[in-house]
């Protein structure tokens, strides 16, 4: 069929036009973006100054438990007796029985010091990142426990799930070599 | 470990690329997407994956604080290249939510052909939508509704569990759901396979018409030859497809000017927006019941109107990309519409260029094509000698 071989060398000019075409915005996309890329990858953290400990941490999150967890910025602590992050609003008494706790895990290790100084420990496999201890030592102590996302477990999905329903809009996204926004006592100031 | 993954990627990019157009052999490109499966989906996650990545690369280009990493710029182009060449070997073998999809096809039916060209419309409403809340930073549309992603977790949310396993059961009768009516980088994938290089080709030489090749096709990938299809020898014919393609630019402007009409519906799902919402609402009424989110902004002590102005930005920038939202969709309908009319010069059964996704199931269903690779055999088969 002599017709077809025109329109054939027709289609086949049109095809690489069309593919030298997209082949031309893929590059300019390509280094378009080099410009705005970065080498390093970028993971999810809470910032601790807009977070507003409601909880959404321990239930949002796409892992069970969540891969946020509190961790203890030893320099603000104050060592307290009363720790407002440790016992409920109204203890019993002030020791280390459940009913006092707080926590609903009982991941805070309470170590006597020299009286009347305790020190306060986060048990990190026990802590589901609910922020009942960080609400209470921000409204009455110095704010030394915080949330973080721990980055052995965050899988660090594209789309936070906790970072959408986070009312404080304190998760942001950070450096991977600086993956953690902690507190510390310049902070505080 | 990042760099390993792309290495990775564009390993198995390349092999499926050898098996779908030179070796030809489903075996192989099945263990591949096996692969694909294990490597991307349940020891990395799901995550970041190509079609993902779309969001990412979006953000960065509307948003100057934001910056995509070079691995997630290398996963959203290096399927794209490779798809403008050897057509979409990444959909058959690499895509770790086409191999977990491809596993369970066990009775596909037949869609009629009309129904298959009306919901291939659907992944570019979902493109264009995505890109749009991915720009103006108001939400990542395609994580929301991954459905797979919690099996690769082993993990998530109730909602997104009964959507994978929806997508799976459906998955057993209308092969690969996702790809076919929802994936938004499938729908960049079949332009690019229109006009690819090379594409999976079914029989070596001349076709016989025994048509088993469409039945192999659990897609409904493979077209009829041209005499079928609508010619454009006659004088109505040639009116319709002119009149087709005027109404182009009425779709464009109509869907355009819906699209921006979406902008207030859409804006909500910006966070931004939904709190100053929740603000102005209970300034006007002190009476609503304030939401941890408006308590939260309560406490910054920023002033209410930046937060406003703040909002309606947004909203302006959803008008703006609601018309260029409706006026895709639009251009993507009219071409659609008017492809229906235009003559193929099919002239044998082949894969369609665009809806193909070379997972090789038809290969050794072409009588031609078990003659052309028996002919391989005997020829790299060891020849006996008398001693």
């Amino acid at each position: 069929m002599p017709e077809t071989v025109p329109n054939n060398h027709r289609r086949q000019f049109f095809g690489a036009g069309i593919r030298g075409a997209f082949l031309f915005v893929l590059g300019a996309a390509t280094s378009l973006f080099a410009r705005y890329t970065q080498k390093e990858k970028m993971v999810w953290q809470i910032d601790p100054s807009k977070c507003v400990q409601c909880t959404n941490c321990a239930t949002k999150c796409v892992l069970q438990p969540s891969a946020v967890k509190c961790v203890q910025a030893y320099p603000m602590c104050g060592y307290c007796k009363l720790c407002t992050g440790y016992f409920e609003p109204q203890p019993n008494r002030l020791n280390t029985a459940a009913e006092n706790q707080l926590c609903p895990t009982g991941a805070i290790i309470r170590t006597a010091l020299e009286y009347p100084y305790y020190e306060y420990t986060i048990e990190e496999s026990l802590c589901i990142g609910c922020a009942k201890c960080v609400k209470g030592c921000t409204l009455f102590g110095n704010g030394s426990f915080f949330l973080q996302v721990r980055h052995d477990r965050c899988v660090n999905c594209n789309d936070c799930s906790i970072a959408l329903a986070c009312p404080g809009h304190a998760f942001k996204r950070v450096p991977a070599s600086q993956p953690y926004l902690l507190k510390n006592r310049e902070h505080q100031a | 470990m990042e760099y390993v993954d792309v290495a990775v990627l564009l390993g198995a990019l390349s092999a499926a690329s050898y098996l779908s157009l030179v070796k030809r052999r489903r075996s192989h490109l099945l263990v591949l997407s096996l692969f694909s499966l294990l490597y991307f989906g349940f020891y990395r996650k799901g995550c970041i994956c190509p079609v993902g990545s779309i969001q990412d690369v979006v953000l960065a280009l509307g948003n100057q604080g934001y910056s995509v990493p070079v691995t997630v710029l290398a996963f959203f182009f290096l399927p794209l290249i490779f798809t403008l060449f050897f057509a979409r070997g990444f959909c058959a073998a690499v895509c770790p939510l086409g191999a977990i999809q491809d596993v369970v096809v066990v009775k596909p039916v037949k869609v009629p052909h009309w129904l298959e060209q009306g919901l291939s419309i659907i992944p570019f409403v979902y493109l264009g939508l995505a890109v749009l809340l991915a720009a103006t930073g108001s939400a990542f549309l395609i994580c929301q509704f991954d459905p797979f992603v919690a099996f690769f977790r082993r993990s998530g949310s109730a909602g997104m569990l009964v959507l994978g396993i929806a997508f799976l059961l459906v998955g057993t009768f209308f092969g690969r759901p996702y790809c076919r009516v929802f994936c938004p980088y499938g729908a960049i994938l079949r332009v690019l396979s229109f006009f690819s290089k090379w594409n999976v080709t079914l029989t070596p030489n001349d076709c016989l018409r025994c048509e088993i090749c469409d039945v192999a096709c659990p897609y409904g990938a493979i077209r009829e030859p041209a005499e079928a299809e609508p010619s454009l020898s006659t004088r109505p014919a040639r009116v319709r497809l002119a009149l087709l393609i005027l109404l182009i630019p009425l779709l464009i402007g109509g869907l355009g000017w819906l699209g921006s009409r979406l902008s207030v519906p859409l804006s909500k799902l910006h966070k931004v927006v939904s709190l100053a919402e929740q603000v102005a609402l209970e300034d006007a009424n002190p009476a609503t019941p304030p939401t941890d989110a408006s308590k939260a902004f309560r406490q910054t002590g920023r002033p209410v109107n930046a937060l406003l102005a703040d909002a309606l930005r947004i909203r302006q920038q959803l008008v703006t990309g609601g018309w260029l939202f409706g006026g895709f969709v639009g251009l993507v309908m009219g071409i659609k519409l008017a492809s229906l009319f235009v003559p193929k010069n099919r002239t044998v059964w082949e894969p369609d260029e665009a809806a193909c996704l070379s997972c090789g199931r038809c290969f050794t269903y072409c009588p031609k094509e078990l003659v052309r690779a028996k002919k391989v055999q005997r020829k790299n088969a060891i020849p006996l000698k008398p001693v």
